[in-house]
């Protein structure tokens, strides 16, 4: 992870904040969003960013589903079902569109705190939490879908296999 | 230097005062004028004597005073009132008011504790805390991160501090304590962090821990004696904690205690239930996962288990056992009966001999639920006292990444911990509950400390075919087992209810409204809607010659996180998603406390 690298993803993440302004829809072909590239059923932007796919019939990426499930273990009890937010915690969806992958990384991996007089908010960090960060890059993902409305509430209908690599990787990451 | 003499004063008081706790809360909670402890009295009727306020009359309801608790999220429990003071907490950083009802609520101390705010992610759905305890001129706190506080009801001085859990460790707490003879009874939360639930008393005057008993391990964690503590009617024996556990898996086995406990001075028993076994996967861990899902009965002095009932052997869907156990005298058959009722997240109805723990009733106290076909109420059976599971909605039978559809209720149960009341008058039970069933899947998953613990994904939704709502608030006969009346609602009920010898009953609900009903019909007699969602408990006291009924309004806790965005149903197919009420479009944060009472 190169500095130049993040700094054309802010770029990313900042032109895609003016086009969530301009019109409420997000343009698919948003290079924040638009597929560049596949790699053993994971989908990236041509920045090397991961992103979704989805095909006509409504099929979705293994690692978006897999972030589907992962995002409803780990992160809905504060953050509300489908990424939508709760009465305390911002709706995600929507974070994964304007904040920049990295930022994303880092706010997951190491938390952070808004606590005052009006505010008691607090992320924790899940750097050390295999059942998160083994799918960090799901999760990413599944947000940036149902965000950008891509897929719509709730679970998912039709998705790819998984993929060998992906498994391989997970068991890897898992530790079994 | 300042603690250090208030802790010696505290051991000075304590011979004098130890034999007289008891009796003086006792006599606090007899005094109908006041609202003495969280559940109304040590038999969590939430009943009051207070008549004023009466069918007839509730219809003239004015708000009378309020109060800003300064804090937003979710606001549980309710105030208390002893004397002239009224005792107001909140949600973290779990701030104590009290004020002084002769001086228009006149802010006599306060109390905020200093808390590290990393244990706010660490606590599962929201920051919510059922209020303080008193007894023997002690406020009692149980703060989010386990600290057990003894406050001088006077002064709000600090005259002890006790850590109950480890934070760090995602042992956090949400509930109220329970002052009982010398000790102060006080459970533990973080069943989705893989903690191993306890039971723990601490003296009253000193803070010294004086038990602990573990909801699974060894005889000697968990307090049971091989051969007198019973499970329908049968001694436990030995290793009960252990042997139902594959491997150490027990150690992160979850049986949280975060809901309510009541304590009949009679027999001397405490009652309370056991949570979730950890993790949500029920694969992750074979075999029934004993003490997790039981309702326990303890001897306060030495913690030991007189009896035990485990509701749901190898929970599969998350049905935590904690809700309030409800003591009652009834004529059952025609002979006097000392009776607990237990209205389950899984959906059943409890009623149970609290002498000997025998199994009286146990049926559906809503429709939807259909997991399970019954309990098998047969002492010659095998299974006696399990619950037949449908193997459609069995998530261990349809295994690791299958997603079971259509199982009611959801995980959040057909109710939670929102405690239900009963009318000696009428001889019902009213119950606050959720009409919600999900899909569930469960998955592999790894065990970090600290770090959520869950293993399942659901997706929740208003149960099918029936009038789109969320939430039911019924009248239920705990010797029939059956439901008398039923109040539709469009959310979850997450408000304890209250019922009163003005043949009243009163409820919240989250979008707002307090609501008072005939105790008889069910009949609709006044509402009110307060600034934010109610998941508080009604609760009411008499202060110069006057009736008041007391709220929290804040929104917030488990109902905040699934229902604010609205629930949808994915099995409803598209173009249907999206179809119900969000609760976001009719409340949003708040922290006030609303007073009720009759116009001059």
């Amino acid at each position: 992870m190169t500095r130049p690298h993040i700094l054309l993803a802010a770029t990313a993440g900042l032109l895609s904040a003016t086009a969530l302004c301009a019109a409420d829809t997000v343009s698919m072909d948003d290079p924040n969003i638009a597929v560049g590239y596949e790699e053993d059923g994971r989908y990236y932007t041509e920045d090397g960013v991961p992103t979704f796919n989805v095909a006509e019939d409504g099929t979705v990426d293994w690692p978006t589903f897999s972030g589907f499930r992962r995002y409803h273990a780990e992160c809905h009890v504060c953050h509300g079902p489908d990424g939508e937010g709760s009465t305390y915690a911002p709706a995600l969806k929507k974070s994964a569109l304007t904040m920049d992958y990295y930022d994303f990384v880092d706010v997951v991996t190491n938390g952070r705190q808004k606590v005052g007089a009006a505010e008691n908010s607090v992320m924790p960090a899940f750097g050390t939490n295999p059942n998160v960060m083994c799918y960090l890059d799901d999760i990413y993902t599944y947000l940036k879908a149902h965000g950008s409305e891509a897929i719509g509430r709730g679970r998912p209908a039709k998705k790819e296999a998984k993929s060998d690599v992906f498994s391989e990787n997970e068991n890897a990451c898992m530790g079994s | 230097m300042k603690r250090l003499t208030l802790m010696t004063s505290g051991v000075a008081l304590f011979a004098a005062s130890m034999a007289m706790a008891n009796d003086d809360l006792m006599a606090q909670m007899d005094n109908a004028s006041q609202w003495a402890i969280q559940t109304g009295d040590y038999s969590n009727q939430r009943y009051s004597e207070l008549d004023m306020i009466n069918k007839d009359n509730v219809g003239d309801l004015q708000v009378a005073w309020t109060f800003s608790t300064g804090v937003l999220r979710g606001h549980e429990g309710s105030p208390l009132v002893v004397g002239d003071t009224m005792f107001v907490h909140t949600p973290f950083p779990n701030i104590v008011y009290a004020l002084d009802l002769n001086e228009q609520g006149k802010i006599k101390w306060r109390y905020e504790p200093k808390q590290d705010p990393n244990v706010i992610p660490v606590m599962c759905c929201d920051t919510v805390n059922r209020g303080v305890a008193y007894a023997d001129g002690k406020i009692f706190l149980h703060q989010a991160d386990t600290k057990v506080v003894a406050l001088d009801a006077e002064t709000g001085e600090v005259l002890w501090e006790a850590m109950n859990g480890d934070a760090s460790k995602g042992e956090t707490n949400t509930a109220t304590v329970l002052p009982v003879k010398d000790k102060v009874i006080v459970g533990i939360s973080g069943g989705e962090f893989g903690v191993r639930g306890h039971v723990t008393a601490y003296n009253m005057e000193t803070g010294e821990q004086e038990w602990r008993a573990y909801s699974m391990g060894p005889d000697s964690d968990i307090l049971m004696d091989p051969e007198n503590t019973t499970h329908l009617g049968k001694p436990v024996g030995a290793d009960s904690g252990t042997n139902t556990w594959e491997g150490d898996q027990w150690m992160i086995g979850g049986g949280t205690t975060w809901g309510w406990y009541s304590y009949d001075p009679e027999a001397d028993l405490i009652y309370y239930g056991t949570g979730n076994p950890s993790t949500w996967n029920p694969a992750q861990r074979p075999g029934d996962n004993r003490w997790s899902m039981t309702i326990m009965a303890r001897d306060p002095d030495d913690g030991m288990a007189k009896w035990v009932y485990q509701m749901t052997p190898h929970d599969e869907w998350d049905f935590d056992g904690v809700n309030e156990m409800i003591l009652t005298d009834q004529e059952l058959d025609g002979e006097m009966r000392k009776l607990l009722t237990h209205f389950d997240r899984n959906g059943l109805a409890y009623t149970l001999d609290r002498i000997t723990g025998e199994l009286l009733v146990a049926e559906k106290y809503d429709p939807a639920v259909n997991w399970t076909t019954g309990v098998d109420m047969d002492p010659e059976s095998e299974t006696y006292g399990r619950p037949a599971v449908v193997a459609e909605y069995s998530t261990e039978q349809n295994g690791e990444d299958v997603n079971s559809t259509g199982i009611c209720p959801a995980a959040l149960g057909t109710k939670d911990q929102q405690p239900a009341s009963f009318s000696p008058k009428t001889g019902l039970f009213y119950v606050p509950t959720n009409h919600v069933c999900m899909d569930y899947e469960p998955f592999r998953v790894s065990y970090t400390a600290g770090q959520p613990y869950v293993g399942a994904t659901l997706a929740m939704y208003p149960a099918p075919d029936s009038h789109g709502g969320m939430g039911n608030f019924i009248a239920w006969d705990n010797l029939a087992g059956e439901i008398k009346w039923s109040i539709p609602e469009q959310f979850s009920v997450w408000s304890g209810a209250l019922a009163t010898a003005g043949d009243v009953v009163f409820y919240g609900t989250l979008e707002g409204y307090l609501k008072a009903v005939d105790s008889e019909t069910g009949d609709e007699l006044y509402k009110f809607k307060t600034p934010s969602g109610i998941i508080g408990n009604v609760m009411t006291y008499e202060h110069d010659g006057k009736q008041y009924i007391g709220i929290l309004s804040g929104v917030g806790g488990w109902a905040g996180i699934g229902l604010a965005a609205g629930l949808t149903n994915p099995n409803d197919g598209l173009g249907a998603v999206g179809g119900y009420s969000a609760l976001s479009d009719y409340t949003a944060l708040g922290g006030q406390l609303t007073v009720f009472a009759l116009p001059d």
